[in-house]
């Protein structure tokens, strides 16, 4: 594994400043080379899946998303190390461990929305298409696009019609397009997210009077409709009954042959249907988020390398 | 009901709710209506008490002040009977319930009279007003004629506050439309620009500043017009002059408020706008003002309420006239408060209902701009014209439109 940590992004060279949501200056890292006790084998290079260079290539025409060295603050407190994980395009990344070792801030991280946090910083790189979405000058809104993100609590625009809501993508985004194509964007959205045929008569109405599945399956729809590589959902189903649940699970089911998927979940079943790979995160009181394992899902939860994993996906703690 | 009964085959299409039940189970209706538990509420004993402390008290407050003490005074009877009835409440309380509901009933007593207390209070101002302008405010040419052509002495079939109506509302509409934008802009740069370091710097002595001006005197505004635009400037004394006093009177009314309801916007609907790729300023304008567009609307009712009844900065800087002139750019401009402080101040009583009247016509000016920026600010009721998509033939084309998606993937 490389040995440097990535020297601090200065904010202030993030675009023109004038357009884009506020970024943080981000304070000095620490010197590098620190993490010298607990850093035993499974923390920083897993020698399984993950490991196996820079394979990031799009095999099928999707892309691939990869972080190196991946560490995060939040102040002075650090609350990921040298995180490296390779989500492979095409496949559903599912991202499980217990509450607070992480995982949200790992995720807020690959679509630069941890920058938004006051007092957030973060070294080491984030590689979508081989390509550091980190670098200088690439703009933290372009990023966005292209990875979209759902949230765990379904957050659509009440002051929005379902059909605004679809599009709004485009609205916030500043793309034009026609009548014609925005009904087609609307429609193809809503299919793929599962929810035309429930909404379909009721276009018109106010995002917000649907069900929690309905509203979490329209935020879904909102981020499809702007066209992303990669889709982030940070526990997408733990608002939602199980109907909901599995609705939702077909949808990303269905997702994956045409994007790239991260979840976070605390459902060790939802993470073993939905995903093909697997990573877990853990983070003692006192040391930051670390990848314990990763791997293929199976792998993962027949025959675990660590026994700390085996203990987790087994419900024996966390 | 009667269509309920079983096997009444002769109805060939019962409505649904009215069809017969299985033959087994009584319908629903059958059954008594049942007894609702009451819930809250008075009973009479409260009531009776209330009523026996009310008159009580009355009774003694009019010998007291009638026939004993040396006082006189409608306000000192009003109060005099108001403390006795709390003492009589209390006592008669006393006998009948424990220590804590006796505070308790007498502390919903005093809740429910100052509230009483406020309606009387703008129930008689009101009635006043109406009261002393209707003798004006009855005949139709108060609204429709200007004080141009009526001499002190004329008859209060002539003359009326057209003039003025026209210029308070073009000197309001101009103030909204200034004020209205300003306080907004800066209520989301309070909000939005305190997240960066550079602009927190900045937020704190904007903040200071627009609190220190809510608490501005209005004299102050309009001297400040006075000396700045029309002393300095060389604008003549105008309805527009007016307008900017007014503006600087209704500015930091408008930004107080908008900022409130601004920062209440919340932070997941701007987080679910960020990761769709919006930028700041799209984030605020499509997601942040639309969310907050019934509290916006608040804010704005808020401002036009403090500017359309001010006096001194339109005093100082619009003149007064007794022509229409509908020219806010020219000339003096009269104003409903002008008007009104105008009239009231001359010693012929036609002139004093005139200015009564100008009063009710300002309540029904305050009323209306009430009414109408509701309307304007509720939330757009869905609207049914996207309900009728071209569905079945979207099916094939939804298809083809994701194909070429992701071809275009493949592509890139
Ligand atoms: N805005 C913030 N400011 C400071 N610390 C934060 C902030 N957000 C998260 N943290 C801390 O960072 C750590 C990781 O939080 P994170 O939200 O990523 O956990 P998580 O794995 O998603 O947990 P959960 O499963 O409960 O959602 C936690 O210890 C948390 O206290
Ligand atoms: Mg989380």
């Amino acid at each position: 594994m490389t040995e440097t940590a990535q020297p601090p992004y200065p904010a202030a060279e993030f675009g023109d400043g004038t357009t884009d949501p506020p970024t943080i200056p981000l304070p000095p890292v620490p010197a590098d080379g620190a993490p010298g006790g607990p850093s035993d084998g499974p923390s920083g290079g897993p020698s399984d899946g993950s490991s196996h260079g820079p394979s990031h290539g799009p095999s099928n025409g999707l892309s691939g998303l990869e972080t190196r060295d991946l560490t995060a603050w939040f102040g002075q407190r650090k609350v990921l190390e040298r995180v490296s994980l390779q989500m492979r395009a095409g496949e559903i990344t599912a991202l499980i461990g217990p509450s607070g070792c992480g995982k949200s801030t790992y995720l807020r991280i690959l679509n630069r929305m941890h920058e938004m946090v006051r007092g957030a910083a973060l070294a080491g790189e984030v590689l979508l298409d081989g390509e550091d979405v980190y670098a200088t000058g690439r703009r933290p809104a372009e990023v966005r696009r292209r990875i979209g993100m759902v949230f765990q609590r379904p957050n659509p625009f009440p002051a929005m019609s379902l059909y605004d809501n679809v599009i709004s993508g485009l609205k916030l985004a500043g793309i034009k397009a026609s009548r014609d194509e925005r009904d087609h964007l609307v429609e193809s959205s809503l299919r793929q997210a599962g929810l035309w045929d429930e909404v379909s008569n009721r276009l018109g109405t106010p995002g917000g009077a649907l069900s929690g599945g309905q509203q979490q399956r329209l935020c879904i729809a909102r981020s499809l409709a702007v066209s992303p590589e990669i889709l982030l959902m940070d526990e997408p189903c733990s608002a939602l009954d199980p109907t909901s649940t599995r609705r939702i699970e077909e949808t990303i089911a269905e997702l994956r042959h045409r994007l790239t998927i991260v979840i976070v979940t605390h459902n060790m079943q939802q993470a073993q249907r939905v995903s093909q790979s697997c990573a877990f995160f853990l983070a003692s009181h006192d040391t930051p988020g670390r990848i314990v394992e990763a791997g293929p899902t199976e792998r993962l939860f027949t025959s675990p390398a660590d026994p700390r994993t085996a203990d987790y996906v087994n419900g024996r703690f966390g | 009901m009667s269509t309920t009964h079983p096997g009444n085959t002769l109805d060939a299409l019962p409505a649904p709710e009215d069809r017969p039940g299985p033959e087994d189970r009584p319908a629903p209706d059958a059954l008594p209506e049942q007894q609702r538990i009451r819930l809250g509420g008075v009973t009479r004993e409260e009531v009776l008490t209330l009523a026996g402390a009310a008159g009580g008290s009355l009774g003694l407050d009019w010998l007291l002040y009638e026939r004993i003490l040396p006082f006189s005074g409608a306000f000192g009877f009003l109060l005099c009977w108001y403390l006795l009835f709390l003492a009589l409440y209390a006592v008669a309380g006393r006998l009948q319930w424990d220590a804590l509901t006796v505070r308790e009933r007498l502390a919903t007593a005093l809740a429910w009279s100052s509230g009483l207390l406020v309606l009387a209070v703008i129930g008689d101002q009101i009635g006043y007003v109406l009261y002393r302008g209707l003798d004006a405010a009855r005949h139709l040419n108060f609204f429709t004629e200007s004080m141009r052509s009526t001499a002190a002495l004329d008859p209060i079939t002539s003359g009326g506050c057209l003039h003025a109506v026209v210029g308070s509302l073009e000197q309001l509409g101009m103030a909204t439309l200034f004020s209205v934008p300003l306080g907004i802009l800066t209520a989301v740069f309070l909000v939005e620009s305190g997240s960066t370091r550079r602009g927190a710097r900045l937020v704190k002595p904007v903040r200071v500043l627009v609190e220190a001006m809510t608490a501005l005197p209005s004299i102050v505004a309009g001297l400040f017009v006075l000396g700045v635009v029309i002393l300095t400037l060389g604008v003549e004394k105008s309805g527009f002059a007016a307008s900017l006093a007014l503006t600087v009177m209704m500015m930091p009314i408008v930004t107080r408020a908008a900022e409130v309801v601004v920062r209440l916007v919340p932070g997941t609907l701007k987080e679910a706008s960020y990761a769709l790729g919006a930028s700041q300023w799209r984030t605020v304008w499509h997601v942040v003002l639309p969310t907050a567009r019934p509290g916006l609307t608040t804010a704005v009712v808020l401002g036009m309420a403090r500017g359309v009844g001010e006096t001194s900065p339109v005093l100082l800087t619009a003149g007064f006239t007794t022509r229409l002139n509908l020219d806010a750019f020219h000339d003096n401009q009269a104003s409903l408060p002008l008007f009104i402080w105008n009239y009231v101040k001359q010693p012929y009583p036609d002139m004093v209902a005139r200015a009564f009247a100008g009063g009710l016509t300002l309540m029904a000016v305050v009323l209306i701009l009430f009414v109408t920026a509701r309307v304007l600010g509720r939330h757009r009721t869905p609207s049914e014209r996207r309900t009728r998509r071209p569905l079945r033939a979207t099916a094939a084309t939804a298809a083809t439109a994701s194909a070429a998606n992701k071809a275009a993937q493949v592509a890139n």
